[in-house]
């Protein structure tokens, strides 16, 4: 039997690279041995794609993409399809959880300087990723038509406005002069077809690149510098099996936490499925207050905190353009956020929860208080950019060691 | 008004909680305590909104014969009481009142119903059908104090009785010597003029079951919802054990 299956994978093998490609990623694909907590939101991020592919695929097979009919046919989803509302709150929750998961992926990038050389395209793979998954998002939330669909849509789509040729850019988008019909339809055509085959290509070049150059860890040390006899890395184990069980127990741990907010809590207060999205689409009657949902409450907060519409713009732009830069910003001799300097250390845990920070302020209603908060915060973002390639020029690290400290 | 017509109608503000208007226009409102597991409660609000809602206000999204299943309502039962003449079991819960119609009666189209208690929340609900007072100023002479000058009639105005806006005598705390409740006169409170059909705690209740018929309208699946989601996380703290040993005997040989 054994003897049969070899000689079926040899005949493969000679004709397809399975076996190989098998041990390039997996069986012989060697990761440091000390990855820690923060390690896990990779995998949590292609588990939650997956997830949004696979529940999206089944909530197409009932969805109607047109103005008239879309707001109906997600309760028909939450109603009369069998298991139509569990699917459809995978899909909602699911959206949520994938952004937790990518924000808390980036924050492990940035507290390890995994961007660093040589992993720079790695970082620009992730940050391509996570344009088109803000993209992805956007515009499937104005799928289902609701007030808030269709007011944030009104809102987001605007600020093109400001750009050359806004008038006409803007109108390029929508389809139309207003949000309607035509702008529902396109944007689902991109929900489900477009935007979707670029983010899965997209993580493709991501884990090829990070095949390429190997995993970063939490000491930012090389464990290629140490090998053994074989040439396999002292600091290394093989990916699979160690961080295949390693990860399940991490996935099972994240899906309890997924399934008590999509079991018990599906509309997130209110933060995830906006209140006001439970009304249908009406042109005429503007909601009192337009929030994004929460996963892009900061840029939005940014946004908001600049007094001028075009400036607004340009910063809230540049705040995500900033990320882009990133691996050229940080001139710091060392990676990871350990053997950096105490003010580098100190800014970079305010530089997370400012994130956090900012991200609650742009779902709330801008007074003036929370107004002058975004302002502070938004300084306190762009500052951390400002600060990172001067940090060298003050600030001694700790010298980084031979190998790999703590993990198992 | 006079200070003696006010101290009749003290004891019936007593009942009634106040709502005070906020300087900014912000409406204090009374907690709805949801309970979706009250199916007696749910039949009761089905059967209030089929008798007083239902001649303006669709739940295009629900079906007669799923909120039958749900309730525990016989077939029979329902058909008689809850369904409108021309509609079969299965059917959508829609209404025959024409769209151009009710816009030009009330300066806006009744809206549908079925999502409402997602999107104002329950709490919102729950003060709002108590809320109507008398306005001449109104075309249909009242106004609401969670909803300006809103374009719906009180059509639970002869359950409530005649609410008044204004000032009268409400119960604030107790007399820690004597026992007695400490009135106190306030202005923007409610209070009935004149009394329904139902007492303040009846008409409370009965606004209640209507709430809570509606919370179970905008998401039907809510019950069985969580009744699922405690077995996933059984099933996944179950599963959690196995995992997490696979893990431990796997790493045990790497330092």
């Amino acid at each position: 039997m054994s003897q049969n299956t070899n000689k079926i994978m040899a005949w493969i093998d000679d004709r397809l690279p399975v076996t190989q490609t098998y041990e390039k990623h997996m069986s012989k694909y060697y990761a440091p041995k000390n990855f820690n907590f923060w390690y896990f939101f990779g995998v949590l991020s292609m588990l939650m794609l997956v997830n949004q592919i696979l529940t999206g695929i089944w909530l197409t097979m009932q969805f109607t993409p047109s103005a008239e009919a879309a707001f109906a046919s997600v309760e028909y989803i939450m109603r009369d399809v069998e298991w139509g509302w569990l699917i459809r709150y995978m899909h909602s929750t699911g959206a949520t959880f994938f952004f937790i998961a990518v924000y808390l992926h980036m924050m492990r990038a940035i507290l390890y300087g995994s961007y660093q050389k040589p992993r720079e395209l790695i970082w620009i793979f992730g940050m391509l990723i996570y344009l088109a998954l803000m993209a992805e998002a956007f515009m499937g939330y104005v799928l289902p038509w609701g007030q808030m669909s269709y007011w944030g849509a009104q809102v987001i789509i605007s600020l093109f406005s400001v750009m050359p040729y806004g008038d006409l850019l803007t109108e390029w988008i929508r389809g139309d002069f207003l949000i309607s019909g035509a702008t529902l339809n396109r944007f689902f055509a991109l929900h489900v077809v477009a935007v979707p085959l670029v983010i899965v290509a997209l993580v493709v070049m991501h884990l090829l690149a990070l095949h390429e150059v190997g995993s970063n860890n939490p000491d930012g040390v090389d464990i290629k510098k140490h090998k053994d006899e074989n040439g396999k890395p002292l600091d290394g184990i093989p990916f699979h099996p160690y961080y295949t069980v390693h990860d399940l127990v991490g996935i099972v741990v994240f899906l309890m936490v997924f399934c008590t907010v999509l079991f018990f809590f599906p509309e997130g207060n209110g933060f995830m499925l906006e209140y006001a999205n439970f009304e249908p689409a009406n042109g005429l009657k503007t909601p009192e207050h337009i929030a994004p949902v929460w996963y892009f409450g900061a840029f939005y907060a940014i946004l908001r905190a600049v007094p001028d519409k075009l400036l607004g713009v340009i910063a809230m732009g540049a705040a995500i353009a900033v990320l882009f830069v990133l691996p050229w910003l940080d001139r710091s001799p060392v990676r990871s956020w350990r053997y950096k300097g105490i003010v580098s250390r100190i800014y970079i845990v305010i530089f997370g929860f400012n994130f956090a920070l900012l991200t609650w302020l742009g779902t709330q209603p801008a007074t003036e208080l929370l107004t002058l908060i975004a302002q502070i915060a938004s300084v306190i973002y762009f500052g951390y950019f400002a600060f990172l390639p001067l940090a060298p020029k003050f600030e001694k690290t700790k010298p980084v060691p031979e190998r790999v400290t703590g993990g198992h | 008004m006079k200070l003696g017509m006010k101290k009749i109608f003290a004891l019936v503000a007593a009942f009634v909680p106040a709502v005070a208007l906020a300087a900014g226009g912000n409406v204090h409102l009374d907690e709805h305590r949801t309970d979706l597991h009250d199916t007696a409660s749910l039949q009761r609000g089905a059967q209030t909104f089929a008798n007083y809602c239902m001649g303006c206000h669709s739940m295009e999204h629900a079906r007669y014969n799923r909120v039958a299943k749900d309730l525990e309502i016989p077939e029979e039962l329902m058909m008689e009481n809850l369904v409108f003449a021309d509609k079969k079991f299965g059917d959508r819960m829609t209404i025959a009142m024409d769209q151009v119609d009710s816009k030009r009666w009330f300066g806006a189209t009744p809206p549908d119903l079925t999502l409402v208690a997602r999107v104002r929340r329950p709490d919102w609900l729950y003060t709002y059908l108590r809320s109507f007072y008398e306005d001449d100023s109104r075309p249909w002479g009242v106004n609401n104090v969670v909803f300006k000058d809103v374009g719906m009639p009180h059509v639970l105005a002869e359950l409530q009785g005649n609410q008044v806006l204004g000032t009268a005598l409400v119960e604030e705390g107790f007399d820690t010597l004597t026992g007695q409740p400490i009135m106190v006169e306030k202005e923007h409170v409610l209070y009935i003029e004149e009394e329904g059909t139902l007492s303040a705690d009846e008409y409370d209740k009965l606004v209640y079951d209507l709430v809570n018929f509606m919370v179970y309208m905008a998401e039907p699946i809510a019950v069985e919802r969580e009744r699922l989601g405690w077995w996933v996380l059984l099933f996944l703290a179950i599963l959690f054990v196995p995992v997490y040993f696979l893990n431990k005997e796997f790493w045990r040989d790497i330092k």
